[in-house]
């Protein structure tokens, strides 16, 4: 690359300024207010703050209650990020097979991405309403009494299933125009070598989707742990009690609901701090393995 | 709907102002009240604009209770807030604890020349809001007291008549019900109905520093044994058929009663208006069921729902607009005409007599029920409580208590954590008070 494209170091800083200031404004400034009212007892009007050290965390560390919400984050986000990569890879692998009819079958697979979340979790509860839902009626069929909000499994199972369907499309998407990336010589010599289409694919197709792969299992884990958020809030109706909640929701419920500041604040950090460790250990250690061409 | 309602009155108040005199003060109103409740809100302001030429009253729905504490705290920070605020119950020990965020009720009133009397509300009313002293500092605005509903066809089929006891319920009501083939009980809201008020109706102390109302030290006494006596039943009923929970949201456990499949169900006196539009059967209402083994003389409930609170920070002709719209709250026909329409209870003793007058009861015996209760007689542990951090703590009571009706944890276990972490959540909001 030619060093010399601009005259003067001004000029680039200036064209980088308006995302800096961007990113300082709505990212850096509040972490760091974030970071700054974790170490205070706070009222929510801000007539008075205490400065309390370590006493947020240390709080979070011995409370069962957040152990419990970090123990079903972990299992939540195993689930969605699995069983929407999963199911979104087995679509996109067979839609790329259909010939007729394919933009139609394509477009329809995709539509569930345009609901927004609370609608998502609004059909949700309508599907597994104590009552009426469809599916708690088809459940008891088989002789099974579901019962959402009342039973906690009940309860995380019916946000993972809404959470997986929503995420569907959007990983279908981009794991179809992935396939259609792969060069259709590089097919075909596969085809000579191998006749079983199962390890073709595991040969072949899979490693060659992994660039895509590995970005979409950054954007559903993101999804998982941040993006959920209007489904389990519809889910849960804004009653917390004994149900499933994931980090994030906490940080909702005890910083907007209760208005506990500084409690909140020390969660969102503890959350950040995840979040950032996770980011390093994808990039340092997956991404070795994944070739892009 | 609501915001259309919202922003043509809006709209009107705009060009009022343009058009008419320029001497009219704006103030906003920002409350909690969405569907049909929030249509009422908007015919209440609207009827107050139309009663006089001076001030012009907008109202902004904000979402939910906690949505909108929360807007008008951010905004206080900001230094946008409203003139006026509506808080709901748990809420209040925040406001209230928070001086200088706004101006006591009373004190506004005297000040722009408004009589106040606080022997005009019923008795059920007239403290919950106020401070140590007994000065009111938010004045209530949608009161109500929980109440049991139930459905007369089903009790007469059963041959029973509402309970007065929970030992009545226990030995005759419930166990005839379930045998007549419906489920005799259901509740909507354990921490307000069987926690809160149960210590009110039972004239229990709640908690120290007289139920928190004299300092921010305060420590919950929960952990009682007649409450713990009280869910060991709910417990056994549960396991005996006679009692249903269908988790902690409203709604899950109004509609089953709403579908006559249970025929009990304890809910807030202001429910009375959705359920009459809704239900096709005879229903009626009778005050919340006591032990009689805690106590011969129950005593009064107090009352739940939001009030509202005048914010400081604005010039003295704001102030008096916001305290005229008090006043006009205060006066009977709003009062009557909130009452009717909605279920809430009226808070002086001149409207409660004057929707009497209307025939009222006659019409809807059961609208008089959550009245009759609130003027029952008083007790040293009836006036209410103030708690800090008290959304968390009926979070964890929430917690606590489901885990007792889904097995995971005993009454005894439930409330000592309940305790244990209540009295951690009031020890950090006496930090944060300073």
């Amino acid at each position: 690359m030619k060093r010399a494209a601009f005259g003067h170091i001004g000029f680039p800083i200036l064209l980088l300024l308006p995302q800096l200031v961007i990113i300082a404004i709505f990212f850096y400034w509040p972490a760091a207010y974030a970071v700054q009212s974790s170490f205070y007892a706070q009222d929510m009007f801000g007539f008075t703050s205490t400065f309390v050290g370590a006493e947020n965390y240390t709080r979070l560390i011995d409370s069962t209650n957040y152990i419990n919400a970090l123990n079903f984050t972990v299992i939540f986000t195993v689930l969605v990020t699995f069983f929407s990569l999963g199911i979104a890879l087995l679509l996109a692998v067979k839609a790329d097979k259909v010939i007729r009819g394919a933009k139609t079958y394509r477009t329809l697979l995709m539509w569930v991405y345009a609901i927004a979340p609370p609608v998502a979790g609004l059909i949700g509860v309508m599907l597994f309403d104590q009552s009426r839902g469809n599916i708690t009626q088809l459940l008891a069929f088989f002789g099974y009494e579901y019962r959402l909000g009342v039973n906690y499994w009940d309860t995380a199972s019916a946000m993972i299933v809404v959470s997986v369907w929503k995420q569907i499309p959007v990983n279908f998407i981009f794991f179809l125009s992935g396939l259609q990336a792969i060069p259709q010589s590089v097919r075909e010599a596969a085809m000579i070598d191998n006749r079983s289409g199962t390890s073709r694919f595991w040969d072949i197709t899979f490693p060659l989707l992994a660039p895509t792969g590995f970005f979409l299992l950054i954007i559903n884990i993101t999804y998982s742990l941040f993006d959920t958020f209007g489904i389990i809030d519809t889910i849960v109706k804004g009653e917390p009690g004994n149900n499933p909640l994931t980090l994030v929701y906490r940080v909702y419920v005890d910083g907007f609901r209760g208005g506990d500041l500084g409690g909140s604040s020390a969660q969102s950090v503890v959350l950040m701090v995840l979040v950032l460790i996770l980011t390093i250990v994808q990039f340092r250690f997956l991404e070795r393995r994944i070739h892009y061409t | 709907m609501t915001l259309k309602t919202t922003l043509s009155l809006g709209l009107a108040a705009g060009l009022m102002v343009g058009g008419a005199a320029q001497a009219q003060t704006e103030i906003e109103f920002w409350h909690a009240m969405g569907g049909q409740l929030g249509e009422t809100v908007n015919q209440l302001v609207a009827d107050f604009n139309a009663s006089q030429s001076d001030y012009v009253l907008t109202p902004v729905f904000k979402g939910t209770y906690e949505e909108t504490l929360t807007a008008a705290i951010a905004a206080f920070r900001a230094g946008e807030q409203p003139n006026i605020v509506q808080v709901f119950d748990a809420g209040a020990a925040t406001v209230i604890g928070a001086q200088g965020a706004t101006i006591p009720v009373q004190q506004l009133l005297s000040e722009n020349g408004v009589e106040f009397d606080i022997e005009d509300y019923i008795a059920g009313v007239r403290y919950f809001y106020a401070d140590s002293d007994g000065q009111m500092i938010g004045m209530p605005f949608n009161s109500s007291t929980p109440i049991l509903y139930y459905n007369a066809d089903a009790l007469e089929a059963a041959g029973v008549e509402p309970p007065t006891t929970w030992e009545e319920f226990a030995e005759v009501t419930g166990p005839a019900l379930l045998e007549s083939g419906i489920a005799p009980l259901a509740q909507s809201h354990l921490p307000w109905i069987f926690t809160e008020n149960f210590f009110s109706r039972h004239n229990l102390q709640f908690a120290s520093n007289n139920n928190g109302y004299d300092g921010t030290d305060t420590e919950i006494m929960v952990n009682h044994p007649a409450i713990r006596a009280h869910f060991q039943a709910l417990a056994d009923w549960q396991e005996a058929g006679l009692f249903n929970w269908y988790g902690t949201g409203w709604g899950d456990n109004q509609n089953p009663f709403e579908a006559g499949e249970v025929a009990m169900w304890l809910g807030s006196s202001g429910s009375f208006g959705g359920i009459a539009d809704r239900v096709d059967f005879n229903f009626s209402a009778t005050m919340l069921p006591y032990w009689e083994g805690v106590t011969t003389e129950p005593t009064q409930t107090f009352i739940g729902g939001a009030a509202l609170f005048a914010m400081s920070g604005f010039d003295a002709e704001e102030n008096a607009a916001t305290a005229a719209f008090f006043d006009y709250l205060d006066s009977v026909d709003a009062q009557v005409m909130w009452h009717t329409e909605t279920g809430y209870v009226p808070i002086t003793t001149a409207a409660y007599a004057a929707a009497g007058e209307q025939g009222h009861y006659e019409a809807f015996p059961a609208a008089e029920v959550g009245i009759q209760q609130l003027s029952l007689p008083a007790g040293d542990y009836t006036r209410g409580y103030r708690m800090g951090f008290y959304v968390q703590i009926r979070d964890v009571m929430n917690r606590e208590y489901s885990r007792i009706l889904t097995g995971e944890a005993t009454v005894d276990e439930a409330f000592e954590i309940i305790e244990a972490e209540a009295n951690d959540l009031l020890e950090r909001f006496a930090q944060t008070q300073g």
